[in-house]
């Protein structure tokens, strides 16, 4: 299959929507992407044909049901390089998975005063978790800084590392795209005797993922960023990580035994999704494996990669000093996260500006406030590129950026 | 679709480029409250120094946000200078009903009771606001952190 972005945008019925005669111009795929007809098609089908709860029924429809989530947790597996189905687990979303991790694998392996490294570019949702165990627990955080290229500093690793039990860190900054070196981290990790869990939610929608690779124990992301429907994310970790590990939710379908005098829990992946999961969702989400799969990953990180060159290069000669771009200079180390300060103008001002054309950015801290207090940023307006955006949807910012000097008149 | 002449009115333009009252009062005797808004990262800090006689001798605004945030709350600091506590807390319930007007209400004369308030001054520039639901948070949040403010210096 040859990347042709207007094949591939045809693809998907939201982007040919128009709204008040104008056609959208879709740049906040950071905070959430659009989804492909096949996918809205599989989750269709799903309830349309073969909808009953999983692993209960002993009847044809329930043995469907079943069969279509684990062969998407399967083709989910097989996606990020994981070794085995069961080591995939399903969650709601990437947010979802951490807690589930840190709440878990914290209770079970942290006590007061054991020391977790965290990075200065993390989104909340692997900061939170982590001070709610500071304060449950009485854990020590650590922060590995970032530079002023939006780059993890990494002088100080092994003293920060030194003593630690884990390391949890993006693989690439939902703020400043900036990829980080997740096989690095992780020899650094483990030569310290650390764990390393690595939140994924930017880096698996846009690049060749492989698990083992990467050497790295434990991997979350989510699938509304990939094509995938919202109410699904993926905790992987290793089968003796996660065998080590007490259970998260109690409920149906965690259980081997239960009596009055306690439970037993059930094996992989099922001891961590308790309850009647999001099966449609994961259904949508493996045909969404299947979509990007049938592109393939290196073609989808080529395009970005040379789109996000565009971008940087075009803006910038547009508009000269009249636009900050944070984050790595260098396109090949970076993803398609360009976070925006246009000349005076506040953030949601731009986002609201770019609204009267349909060019739809992100505007705010990106819940990321650490990293922005470390930029010295109070917000910025953030585009996202993907796999559906082409060179005529960065002109369309361009032009629509200039009209921000019409109402403001700097 | 509303025009964004309807947001962006020249007065509250002019007072986004030169906001009234900026800076800081020394607390005691003032009292300072900070509101944030925690979806787009607006910080605003109200400082106000009430007299014995309960009238709001001086007022001082910090923080940083978007044109409508900060313009509000430049336009609510000389709308409360020299008024009593009262005033202003009637004030913030004006400029709260003014906020959550139905939209159908706005475009033409058509609203019943639903007349600028004149008292309102320059703040009746925002009343376009509602037009665009998003931005209300920017526009209400210098007046809940005046409440906040409100609220201390009677408890001190």
């Amino acid at each position: 299959m040859t990347f042709d972005v207007a094949t591939i945008k045809a693809d998907f019925p939201l982007l040919s929507r128009v709204i008040d005669g104008k056609p959208i111009t879709y740049l906040d795929s950071a905070a959430s992407s659009q989804r492909p007809q096949s996918v809205l098609d599989a989750m269709d089908r799903y309830y349309r044909e073969s909808h009953a709860n999983v692993h209960r029924g002993a009847y044809r429809l329930a043995t469907e049901a079943t069969d279509a989530m684990e062969g998407a947790r399967q083709k989910i597996a097989d996606f990020i390089g994981a070794p085995h189905a069961h080591e995939v687990i399903f969650t709601k979303n990437a947010t979802e998975s951490m807690n589930l991790f840190a709440q878990s694998w914290g209770r079970g392996h942290l006590h007061a005063g054991d020391v977790v490294v965290l990075t200065e570019m993390e989104h909340h949702a692997n900061i939170v978790p982590w001070h709610m165990l500071t304060e449950s627990i009485g854990i020590e955080l650590r922060w590995i800084p970032v530079d002023e290229n939006g780059e993890l500093d990494l002088t100080d690793l092994d003293r920060l590392l030194d003593g630690a039990k884990l390391l949890s860190v993006t693989a690439m900054s939902n703020v400043l795209g900036t990829i980080t070196p997740i096989k690095r981290l992780a020899d650094a990790a483990h030569a310290a005797g650390a764990t390393i869990v690595v939140d994924g939610s930017q880096y698996v929608p846009h690049l060749p993922t492989d698990v083992v690779d990467l050497g790295i124990d434990a991997f979350v992301f989510t699938g509304h960023k990939m094509l995938g429907p919202t109410g699904v994310g993926v905790l992987w970790g290793k089968t003796e990580l996660l065998d080590a590990m007490p259970p998260f939710l109690g409920g149906g379908d965690m259980i081997l035994q239960v009596t009055k005098d306690g439970f037993t829990t059930n094996e992989l992946p099922h001891k961590f999704e308790a309850g009647t999961p999001a099966i449609a969702e994961i259904v949508g989400l493996g045909a969404a494996v299947d979509y990007l799969t049938a592109l393939g990953m290196e073609d989808v990180r080529a395009h970005e990669v040379s789109l996000t060159a565009y971008a940087m290069r075009s803006l910038k000669e547009r508009f000269g000093d009249d636009i900050t771009i944070h984050g790595p200079s260098e396109p090949a180390s970076r993803g398609g996260v360009l976070s925006l300060i246009y000349k005076d103008v506040h953030p949601h001002d731009i986002s609201q500006v770019l609204d009267q054309d349909n060019v739809y950015v992100r505007a705010g801290h990106h819940c990321a406030k650490p990293l922005m207090q470390v930029m010295g940023l109070n917000a910025t307006a953030r585009a996202s590129l993907y796999l559906y955006n082409d060179e005529a949807d960065v002109d369309t910012l361009a032009d629509a950026l200039a009209s921000a000097d019409d109402i403001f008149g700097f | 679709m509303a025009g964004l002449e309807d947001l962006y009115k020249e007065i509250i333009l002019d007072h986004y480029r030169n906001p009234r009252n900026r800076g800081e009062l020394e607390t005691p005797p003032a009292v300072k409250a900070e509101g944030f808004n925690p979806l787009c990262g607006d910080e605003i800090v109200v400082f106000i120094d009430v007299d014995d006689s309960g009238t709001i001798a001086d007022v001082a605004i910090g923080g940083q946000g978007c044109s409508i945030s900060q313009s509000s709350a430049s336009m609510m600091s000389a709308a409360i200078k020299g008024k009593t506590t009262d005033e202003a807390r009637d004030l913030i319930e004006s400029f709260k009903g003014l906020m959550s007007i139905h939209e159908k209400g706005l475009d033409g004369a058509a609203a019943e009771g639903d007349k600028p308030d004149l008292s309102m001054g320059d703040l009746s520039a925002l009343r376009g606001v509602v037009k665009f639901p998003v931005r209300i948070k920017c526009a209400v949040l210098s007046w809940n952190t005046l409440a906040q403010a409100l609220d201390d210096a009677r408890t001190n």
